[in-house]
């Protein structure tokens, strides 16, 4: 056995490979149903985004141009590790800009920017069963799903309403994709769902752990679910991006002291910054803030 | 001032530069070598090859001192490695029967043919550190005796002369053998898949179930029938030759638990298995693996489910640590824009409830 192991492009051997896409072209033709596929140890831990990395890997091709983002931002660092994972093993064109991605493998958002006809959408799914924190065992929920038997859900939001006043679930926030399936968003906050409807890209989810993929075709019904009298809500910021002024994004709180100070920022670093070289300021961008040193 | 809470490539970079240099540690003391934890850290390198599921000792060993003796590190590196090579064939099953024995002890019987034998065994010493291996002393060569030809049959097919145990299923009774690393599990499990997702699984989760079993919950009323420990020809059927060949010999812990069983209506009185096999010399993962083996059988002789250790889902898809670890450690990973929006309800919900009580005020 020799000592140095060499690797395929983009890590995985084509037979997996093949195996994935397989499933991905299921999840395609079933929208929002979990394809159990044969999920594989990746060189990252499971809950690192082993997921988005094997439907990336299975997906990705020479002329690429991949974008990962974690949290909306390109320079977290696992978002880093993952973009330079895939320039090394598959040696593709990297990018932080949205508009020039043509697979983009995320964490917890949907870029900011309306994404277009024939850039794909990875996500890294944690846990991909909606159902799952009200029944734990997979040989129900598999039944509930295929009986579209969704009360519990339904129950569950309305006894948020009932002890909170309102559903309480503020990410992974549950949707019926194409009026059939429920799906979980993947850990996204409930402001990104909206996007995800009617969406000219391709969305494609991984959960690793979970050996589950499962997609949104292009132009696909996204419903949240809600009720007549409390209709599905997005959060709103009362205060615009600190840096760019940007109004009607998602915002990161960030503490500046110990008494209790705190701004607001665009959570997805690369919009934010494309704003701000085209001119829009915020009241604590970087000028202003030399200036009052 | 605004300093951003980004990590970057310069921090990952150099953050695995620090990493390399706590591994290797002070320059002035030896390099460990990849033979000296074959030859001195063996049982290290079975349980990394056992749970990592590659039997090959030289990786095994690399893979810990690359992981500084973090063994679930090591288990992960060595999966890594492993998933990526192509599946060329699958092996005849294993003879253990006909094993070359280094250790072979029952408790169910006193004497029996091909004799019982200690073998390089922790039990009955005494737990006393010993400063002989601290000062790297001498240490004797070991007595052995001479191959013995009588053959030491397994002890479950001695039981089984007089149908006092369950039949053991052949190749032939399911010659369609599942492939978890392959095919995506789906609960209900057959057997064969459950006892290789145990074979693979966390000795330290298997020891606490195992244990649990014996304290109660879901007691099987177990005896070891027989642990052996040696080496097993791996042979592969060649579709070109037409029969097969020896691709070598891989080191296995074999443990056959005898347990009883009351019988149903259908079935008289008799023993019935569990059964754990693992690579290289554990036995406590072998005896564990037997007792889980037992426990989520319950189904299968019809007994009420109403332990962890019979809970087929909740076993298997917790015993996997490389699952596991990454993630209950996934949680250090940044979640800020979760944790926005739960911040932002929760001030909702206060401010509300504020609303409220200065209203009944």
């Amino acid at each position: 056995m020799s000592l140095i192991p060499s690797y395929n492009f983009a890590y995985l051997d084509e037979q997996t490979k093949r195996m994935i896409r397989r499933s991905i072209l299921k999840a395609i033709a079933i929208p929002g149903y979990q394809v159990p596929f044969a999920s594989r140890e990746m060189p990252m831990p499971y809950g690192w985004g082993t997921g988005g990395v094997q439907v990336t890997a299975a997906i990705i091709g020479p002329s690429d141009v991949l974008k990962v983002i974690d949290q909306g931002a390109d320079d977290t660092t696992n978002a880093v590790s993952i973009r330079a994972f895939f320039a090394k093993v598959a040696n593709v064109a990297t990018t932080t800009h949205t508009a020039d991605a043509t697979i983009i493998q995320t964490r917890h958002r949907i870029p900011e920017r309306p994404l277009q006809a024939g850039q794909v959408l990875v996500y890294q799914v944690p846990i991909p069963e909606p159902l799952r924190f009200l029944e734990p065992r997979e040989t129900e929920t598999r039944k509930m799903h295929a009986l579209e038997e969704y009360g519990l859900m339904h129950v569950k939001l309305y006894e948020d309403i009932a002890k909170h006043g309102q559903i309480a679930t503020t990410y992974a926030y549950p949707v019926k994709v194409e009026g059939r399936y429920v799906m979980d968003p993947s850990p996204t906050p409930k402001f990104d769902n909206p996007k995800m409807h009617m969406s000219p890209a391709l969305q494609l989810f991984g959960a690793g752990r979970e050996m589950r993929i499962y997609a949104v075709p292009p132009f696909t019904e996204v419903v949240s679910l809600d009720f007549e009298d409390h209709p599905f809500e997005i959060q709103h910021f009362t205060q615009p991006c600190a840096l760019c002024a940007a109004t009607g994004v998602y915002l990161d709180e960030v503490i500046l002291d110990d008494h209790g100070g705190h701004m607001f920022v665009c959570s997805d670093t690369d919009n934010c910054e494309e704003r701000r070289a085209q001119g829009h300021r915020g009241h604590l961008s970087g000028e202003e803030l030399e200036a009052a040193e | 001032m605004y300093v951003a809470v980004k990590g970057g490539e310069a921090a990952i970079a150099n953050a695995h530069a620090l990493l390399a240099d706590r591994r290797r540690g002070d320059r002035q003391v030896p390099a460990l070598g990849i033979e000296q934890i074959i030859q001195q850290l063996g049982l290290a390198v079975d349980r990394c090859m056992a749970e990592g599921s590659l039997y090959d000792r030289e990786l095994a060993a690399l893979a810990i001192i690359q992981s500084r003796g973090d063994l679930i590190e090591a288990i992960f590196l060595v999966r890594a490695y492993r998933t990526t090579l192509p599946r060329f064939g699958y092996s005849v099953p294993i003879d253990t029967a006909n094993m070359l024995i280094e250790r072979r002890v029952s408790a169910t019987f006193k004497d029996l043919p091909g004799g019982q034998m200690l073998g390089p065994t922790f039990d009955y010493t005494h737990r006393l550190l010993d400063p002989v291996v601290a000062e790297g002393g001498d240490v004797a060569a070991p007595v052995r005796r001479p191959a013995d030809p009588e053959q030491a049959p397994r002890v479950t097919d001695l039981l089984a002369h007089e149908g006092l145990i369950e039949p053991d299923t052949t190749h032939d009774d399911k010659p369609d053998i599942g492939d978890l690393t392959r095919e995506p599990l789906q609960y209900p499990l057959d057997r064969d898949l459950r006892l290789q997702a145990l074979a693979r699984g966390d000795e330290g989760f298997l020891l606490a179930l195992g244990y649990s079993t014996q304290r109660g919950y879901a007691r099987t009323h177990p005896f070891v029938g027989e642990i052996r420990i040696g080496e097993v020809e791996v042979e592969l059927d060649i579709a070109e030759l037409g029969f097969a060949v020896s691709l070598g010999r891989v080191r296995v812990t074999e443990c056959q638990m005898v347990n009883q069983f009351k019988g149903s209506a259908k079935v008289p009185p008799q023993f019935t298995r569990g059964y754990g096999l693992v690579f290289g010399q554990s036995e406590r993962k072998a005896m564990s693996m037997s007792l889980c083996d037992r426990a989520l059988r319950a189904r299968e002789f019809g007994e009420d489910v109403v332990a962890p250790a019979q809970d087929e889902e909740f076993v298997i898809s917790h015993l996997d640590n490389v699952q596991s670890t990454g993630f209950v450690e996934h949680l250090k990973l940044p979640h800020y824009v979760d944790f926005q929006a739960e911040l932002d309800v929760v001030r909702r919900m206060r401010a509300e409830q504020e609303t409220q009580k200065e209203a009944a005020e």
